[in-house]
C-alpha cells in the first residue's frame, strides 16, 4: 500500500471557466471529460473538445494542478474506437493520469500508453480489495475510486489491503446505487450511465402543472408530484416519491447530497489519498464555492486533525450548494444503510 | 439451445427452496445457478445446504453452477467467496471482478451478467483469464450482442437473460428494511414476507419496480421467448430463466417445447406470457428503454 503525503483535493468540471474556478480556489487536481459518451456526465452544453482540454492543461499546470480526464462509460461494441480515440487524445494531450472503467480499455490503455497514469473509476464498481488489485495486477493502475457503498470501516479495510491509491467521495450528489450497476435509466429512458453516460436525460423529462399538483415525468413514467409550495429539484429517478403497499414517500432515496467533512479527520487518518468531488454538471461558482471550503478544511485537517471541527460556516455553505438543500454522510454512517 | 436456470434472487424460507430445487431435478433445464446472489444476511441456506443441493442436481444430471454475490462490502463477503471459489467440485459464477481476480488463477468460470462485459476487447480478456461462457448485462441490446459476437473468441459460450424480472440495480442500502422502518443490520429478515419481491409503484398506481432488499429489479418480466430464431442466429448458446416463486416449472417445459421445435417461439411467448406475474417488455433487444415491449416480428 502506498502511504501518500497527504490527501489530495480532486474537483469537478464541465467547462473551462469551471476548471479555472476549481484551480484558482485550491484544487489539486481537476476531472474532466469529452464532448461525447465517453464520459459519465456527457450533457448537452458540457464538457471540452481538444481545444479547450488543452487550455485547461496549460491553466492547471501553470498553478501546479493535475488534470485528469474521465473516459468512465463502457466502450460500445459498434464504436470501441470511439473511445480508443480518446484515449490516445489524452496521451497526446500530457493529461495526468486517465480514470477508466471498462476493463478492456484498460487493457488498450496499459498496452499502447504503458506510460500513462491509470484510475480505477468509481463506475469500475470495485468495492473490495479483491477487485481493486484485479485492475493494479493486470494494467498496473494506481488509485481506484471507491463506490459510495461502503462504511467507514470497510473503507479503511481496503485501504489496509489495495495495492494502489484509494481516492473516496467527499461531497456532491448521491447515487444510492452502486456506481456501475444501475440501468435504472436505461430501463426508463433507454440511455442510462454505463453505455451512454447520462442518468434520468433531461429530454425524457417533462414538467406538467396538473389539478392534483406539478407532476413530473420520465418517459412518462411518474417520479413525483409537488403540491404548492413545496421545493422541486433535478428528477433524478431514484430520488422520486413511489408507493409501496400502504405507504408513499421516498422508497428509495431522498434528493441529498454526500458531505463528508465530518468524517475528514478519520478518512485522512486511514490513509485515504484523494477526496473527489462530484459535480462536473454543475456551474463554476459551485466548483469555486465547495473547492474553497474543502481546501480550507483538507488545510485545517493536515495541520492538526486531532483539533478539526467541520465549521459551522463550511457546512452552511455546502448546505447552500446540495441538492434538496440537505446533506448525508450517506453509506458512511452505517445507519444510512 | 441448452436452458439454464438463473440464481433465485429473492428470499426463500429454507422449506420453500429445497421444495423447488426437488422440483427442478425433474424440470427440463440444462444448467442450474445456486447461491445468494443478492444479501449477505440471507442465510436460509448455508454454504453446506447449497453443496447439498448442488449435488443432488448433480446427480439428476444438471450442470450445476455456483453463484457469487454481485456486491462486495466486507471481510466476511469475501472469506464467503474465497470458500466458493475454492469449492473444487462446481463450476463458479463471477459477479464482480474480486471473484474473477480469484478465479483467474483457478480455471474455468463463468463470467455472470452483474461484470459489465459490454465489448469484444473486454470479452476476449475475461476468456483469457478462464471464461467459459459468459452473460451479457441485461442492458444489452440485440445490435451490440451481434456485434459482440462477431468476434466471439473460441470454446466460448453465450448465455443471455431470456426471461424474468430484470436485476437492475444494487445498492448498499436495503430497501425492503427501509420500507419497513428497520436499519439494515436489524432488517428482521423482512424480504422473506416478499417471495416475489415489494412491488413499487408510481404516485399514479401504475407498477414501476420491485424492491428486493439491496436488489432493484423491473416490475414488468423480461422476455425474449420470442426472439428464438434470432438468438440462434446469432450464436446464442444458452437461455437463461429467472426463478420466480410460481409457475417457473411451466415457463421451463414452454421454453423447452419451443426449443424442440413442438411449439412455435410464438406459442411459446402466447403460454409463456399466461404464466408470467406481470405485464412483460423486451425493450433492451430493441434497443429501447428496458421497460418497453415491442410486438414479435411478423416472420417470426
Amino acid at each position: 500500500m502506498n502511504a501518500p503525503r497527504r490527501v489530495e483535493l480532486v474537483c469537478p468540471a464541465g467547462t473551462l471557466p469551471a476548471l479555472k474556478a476549481a484551480v484558482d480556489h485550491g484544487a489539486d487536481c481537476v476531472y474532466i471529460g469529452f464532448r461525447n459518451e465517453t464520459n459519465a456526465r456527457n450533457f448537452a452544453g458540457l464538457n471540452f473538445d481538444a481545444r479547450a482540454a488543452a487550455d485547461g492543461l496549460r491553466h492547471a499546470h501553470a498553478h501546479g494542478a493535475q488534470v485528469l480526464l474521465a473516459l468512465n462509460t463502457y466502450p460500445q461494441p459498434a464504436a470501441f474506437s470511439r473511445w480508443t480515440a480518446a484515449l490516445d487524445l489524452a496521451a497526446d494531450l500530457g493529461f495526468d493520469a486517465v480514470i477508466l472503467a471498462d476493463p478492456g480499455l484498460m487493457r488498450y490503455a496499459a498496452e499502447r500508453h504503458p506510460g500513462l497514469r491509470l484510475h480505477l473509476s468509481v463506475q469500475g464498481s470495485a468495492t473490495t480489495h479483491e477487485a481493486i488489485n484485479f485492475y493494479v495486477r493486470r494494467f498496473g493502475v494506481r488509485r481506484a475510486v471507491l463506490p459510495r457503498v461502503l462504511s467507514l470501516a470497510q473503507v479503511e479495510h481496503v485501504v489496509r489491503n489495495a495495492e494502489c491509491e484509494i481516492e473516496s467521495f467527499g461531497f456532491g450528489s448521491l447515487c444510492v446505487m452502486v456506481e456501475g450497476r444501475c440501468a435504472l435509466s436505461s430501463y426508463t429512458t433507454g440511455e442510462g450511465p454505463n453505455t451512454v453516460g447520462v442518468c434520468s436525460p433531461a429530454k425524457a423529462v417533462r414538467w406538467e402543472t396538473t389539478p392534483r399538483g406539478l407532476e413530473v415525468r420520465l418517459n412518462g413514467v411518474l417520479l413525483d408530484r409537488y403540491a404548492d409550495g413545496e421545493a422541486a429539484g433535478y428528477p433524478t429517478l431514484c430520488k422520486g416519491r413511489f408507493a409501496v403497499r400502504d405507504a408513499t414517500n421516498y422508497a428509495i432515496e431522498e434528493p441529498t447530497s454526500l458531505n463528508t467533512l465530518e468524517i475528514l479527520p478519520q478518512l485522512v487518518r486511514m490513509g485515504i489519498a484523494a477526496i473527489k468531488i462530484e459535480g462536473r454538471q454543475r456551474s463554476p461558482a459551485y466548483v469555486a464555492t465547495v473547492t474553497r471550503v474543502w481546501r480550507a478544511a483538507i488545510d485545517a485537517c493536515t495541520a492538526d486533525s486531532d483539533r478539526f471541527t467541520a465549521r459551522a460556516e463550511w457546512m452552511r455553505e455546502l448546505a447552500g450548494v446540495s441538492e434538496g438543500r440537505q446533506t448525508t454522510l450517506g453509506a458512511y454512517h452505517r445507519p444510512w444503510k | 439451445m441448452k436452458i439454464a436456470l438463473g440464481p433465485v434472487l429473492t428470499h426463500w424460507p429454507k422449506a420453500t427452496l429445497g421444495a423447488f430445487y426437488a422440483g427442478v431435478a425433474t424440470w427440463p433445464v440444462d444448467i442450474v445457478y445456486m447461491g445468494e446472489v443478492v444479501c449477505a444476511r440471507r442465510h436460509e441456506y448455508r454454504f453446506a445446504d447449497w453443496l447439498d443441493a448442488a449435488e443432488a442436481l448433480a446427480a439428476a444430471g444438471k450442470d450445476v453452477v455456483l453463484s457469487a454475490q454481485a456486491l462486495m462490502e466486507s471481510e466476511s463477503d469475501l472469506k464467503a467467496l474465497r470458500r466458493i471459489v475454492a469449492n473444487g467440485r462446481f463450476l463458479v459464477e463471477a459477479n464482480d471482478m474480486g471473484a474473477v481476480h480469484l478465479l483467474a488463477e483457478r480455471g474455468p468460470f463463468v463470467a455472470g451478467p452483474h461484470l459489465n462485459v459490454y465489448n469484444a476487447p473486454t470479452l476476449a480478456l475475461v476468456a483469457s483469464l478462464g471464461a467459459v461462457r459468459w452473460v451479457p448485462p441485461v442492458e444489452m441490446t440485440r445490435a451490440a450482442l451481434a456485434a459482440i459476437l462477431v468476434e466471439q473468441p473460441p470454446g466460448l459460450a453465450t448465455e443471455a437473460f431470456a426471461w424474468g424480472r430484470l436485476p437492475l440495480a444494487f445498492s448498499a442500502r436495503c430497501f425492503t428494511a427501509r420500507h419497513y422502518d428497520l436499519p439494515k443490520d436489524d432488517c428482521r429478515f423482512s424480504c422473506l414476507a416478499h417471495p416475489d419481491g415489494l412491488a413499487l409503484a408510481t404516485r399514479d398506481g401504475e407498477p414501476f419496480l420491485v424492491l428486493n432488499g439491496t436488489q432493484t429489479q423491473s416490475h414488468r418480466v423480461y422476455t425474449l421467448v420470442a426472439q428464438i430464431p434470432e438468438m440462434r442466429q446469432l450464436g446464442v448458446d444458452v437461455l437463461r430463466v429467472s426463478p420466480q416463486f410460481e409457475r417457473t416449472g411451466e415457463v421451463v417445459a414452454a421454453l423447452r417445447a419451443a426449443l424442440d421445435g413442438k411449439l412455435t417461439p410464438a406459442a411459446a411467448a402466447a403460454t409463456i406470457a399466461a404464466l408470467a406475474p406481470a405485464p412483460q417488455c423486451n425493450g433492451y433487444w430493441h434497443d429501447r428503454p428496458g421497460l418497453d415491449h415491442a410486438a414479435a416480428p411478423a416472420a417470426a
